[in-house]
């Protein structure tokens, strides 16, 4: 699953970092450095991590069961060339 | 546009956007989604699918991600046809068709320009093709670094203090290494926050041991008998011991491919309206072909109508979705891109975040917390507005900085803020550069007032 954080919405309540451990960390007091890959275990903390930033400044994709958005699916639907 | 016409364009149009990275992906993102369903191609440079570049800095450096695993997340589907691999060429205007160095050319209704920009390249180039001479701007720039890295270079040296020298310095730190970081300015981050705040980061950079040596310029690079780089010249004289150097001096506009079309577009990028749309070489704003991104310098209401370069990743994407907003709408439905400016940064375990433009600031007041404590909100002013605000760890209120900057809310600040200090309570020079000076990579240019500027020349093809 890919996933980016908007870091200008980012208030570095660390919720994230709180359910999810192994995508996000902080880093000193309040710099969030996180995994823009996280692995398919992870799919359930990085969906309640998402679901719980009060920013939402989480996106991330392939969250919703294997196939639409994963890395396969967005290679078969654009390359066309 | 009379209304059939931009129906059956929003239904069957050609748009063909150059650049796919951030910009590009989101803009394709906003166009589908606001129901565009003509064709659409990207075309990409890179061989890679549109990938994040602030992590490459930061997480990749730091060990917590892989160089090749940064792709972004796709919102939806986007259902185009991608040119990866191949660079744009060449921009035929009136036949509205792109080259691709391929020898292909993609013909389109509309053009989206989100080639962003490249890192700027030691200028002597038999020194800059030294082994051991590294530049970070993609993806395999971040893999070759940090498997240089990894290795255990025995000093790195860090060509320029901004934002990504500083960064990667910290980096290196982190990793146990002797870096040495030199810089033509007084103070690292000078050219993007001033003397005041560089003050600050050059205390976090020897507290963290590394060598800084400011006021002083490379002059050299020397080779060993097999082409690695064994050393560097300052022109203090002093000489560094170095087997990996890092070159951050700023970036370059990828204007070049455009060069001859009649574009707008130079060294400091393409000019466009509020509204994304590209400026002609005269200053004639044109109806089919769009700016966003790096790449791209637009007027603010903000600030004056300044134009801004904003090399800001929120830049990217809010401008691409404007400009994507307003490829398919009619000029009543138009939006102009009015972001406030907001950058972010995190080095030495501190998160550095700034809203507004700061290098316009020529005073800034500490408003909350203490310089001291690295914990702190800087608001800069401008004829006697607020302008832009810093902060070190301190995010959580930048936002209300935000709205007062929105508001051109007086300065110095006069309300009282939670954490004020005695410090805090006069106004100093903000202590930027003269800007007629170039700074290692301030992340916002000013670019003056007027898209037909003196200083874009125009080179009429050859051919
Ligand atoms: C190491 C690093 C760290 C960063 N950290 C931060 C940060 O902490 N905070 C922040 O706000 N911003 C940061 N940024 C800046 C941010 O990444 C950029 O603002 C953002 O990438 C801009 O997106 P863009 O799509 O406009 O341009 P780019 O990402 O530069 O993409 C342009 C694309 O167009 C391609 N291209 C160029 N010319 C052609 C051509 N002729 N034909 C086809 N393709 C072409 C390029 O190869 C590239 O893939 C960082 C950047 C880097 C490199
Ligand atoms: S939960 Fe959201 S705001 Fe908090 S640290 Fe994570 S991304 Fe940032």
């Amino acid at each position: 699953m890919r996933l980016v954080v908007d870091l200008n919405k980012c208030q570095g309540y660390a919720q994230c970092a709180f359910l999810a451990p192994d995508v996000f960390a902080m880093h000193g007091e309040e710099a969030l450095v996180y995994n823009p890959r996280a692995e398919e275990e992870q799919r359930e903390k990085l969906a309640r991590a998402v679901a719980a930033c009060p920013v939402q400044a989480i996106t991330a994709d392939g969250l919703h069961g294997a196939g639409a958005g994963s890395d396969e699916a967005a290679r078969e639907s654009s390359d066309a060339h | 546009m009379p209304t059939d016409y931009l129906d059956r364009f929003r239904r069957e149009g050609r748009i063909v956007i150059v650049g796919a990275s951030l910009a590009g992906l989101r803009a394709a993102e906003t166009l589908r989604a606001e129901g565009f369903t003509g064709s659409l191609t990207m075309i990409g440079d890179e061989p890679y699918d549109p990938y994040d570049r602030p992590p490459l800095s930061k997480a990749v450096l730091l060990g917590k991600a892989s160089a090749l695993h940064t792709d972004l997340p796709r919102r939806r589907e986007i259902d185009a046809k991608w040119r990866l691999g191949v660079a744009a060429t060449g921009l035929d205007m009136t036949a509205k068709r792109v080259r691709l160095a391929d020898g292909d050319e993609v013909e389109y209704d509309r053009l989206l320009i989100a080639t962003g920009v490249r890192a700027r390249p030691w200028p002597k180039e038999s020194e800059a093709d030294l082994d051991g001479v590294l530049l970070l701007r993609t993806r395999d720039d971040a893999a070759a670094l940090y498997r240089r890295l990894k290795a255990g270079p025995r000093r790195v040296l860090i060509i320029g203090a901004g934002f990504a020298g500083s960064e990667v310095a910290s980096a290196c730190r982190e990793m146990g290494l002797a870096v040495t970081v030199a810089e033509r300015a007084g103070a690292p981050l000078v050219g993007a926050l001033g003397g005041v705040i560089g003050s600050v980061s050059a205390e976090l950079y020897h507290e963290n041991g590394v060598d800084l040596r400011t006021g002083v310029m490379v002059t050299g690079l020397e080779s060993d008998s097999v082409g690695r780089v064994k050393a560097a010249h300052l022109s203090d004289e002093s000489v560094v011991e170095t087997d990996l150097v890092v070159v951050s001096l700023g970036s370059m506009r990828n204007t070049e491919w455009l060069t001859g079309s009649g574009l707008g577009a130079g060294p400091r990028g393409i000019a466009c309206d509020a509204g994304c749309r590209a400026f002609d070489f005269r200053g004639i704003v044109t109806d089919d072909i769009f700016v966003a991104g790096d790449v791209a310098r637009s007027p603010h209401a903000l600030f004056g109508y300044q134009f801004l370069s904003l090399e800001h990743w929120g830049n990217a994407v809010a401008q691409a979705e404007v400009a994507a907003h307003n490829m398919i709408s009619s000029s009543a439905e138009r939006r102009p891109h009015l972001w406030v400016p907001a950058f972010w940064s995190s080095q030495f375990g501190v998160n550095i975040k700034s809203v507004g433009v700061p290098p316009m600031g020529e005073q800034i007041m500490i408003t909350q917390g203490s310089l001291a404590e690295r914990r702190f909100v800087g608001v800069y002013g401008y004829q006697g507005r607020i302008i832009a605000a810093v902060s070190f760890d301190n995010t959580r209120w930048l936002e209300f900085y935000e709205r007062q900057i929105e508001r051109g809310a007086p300065f110095p600040v006069e309300f009282a803020t939670v954490d004020r200090r005695p410090e805090g309570r006069q106004p100093v020079d903000a202590a930027f550069p003269d800007p007629s000076l170039p700074t290692h990579g301030p992340t916002v240019t000013l670019s003056g007032y007027s898209p037909s500027d003196r200083q874009l020349v125009f080179t009429p093809a050859r051919h």
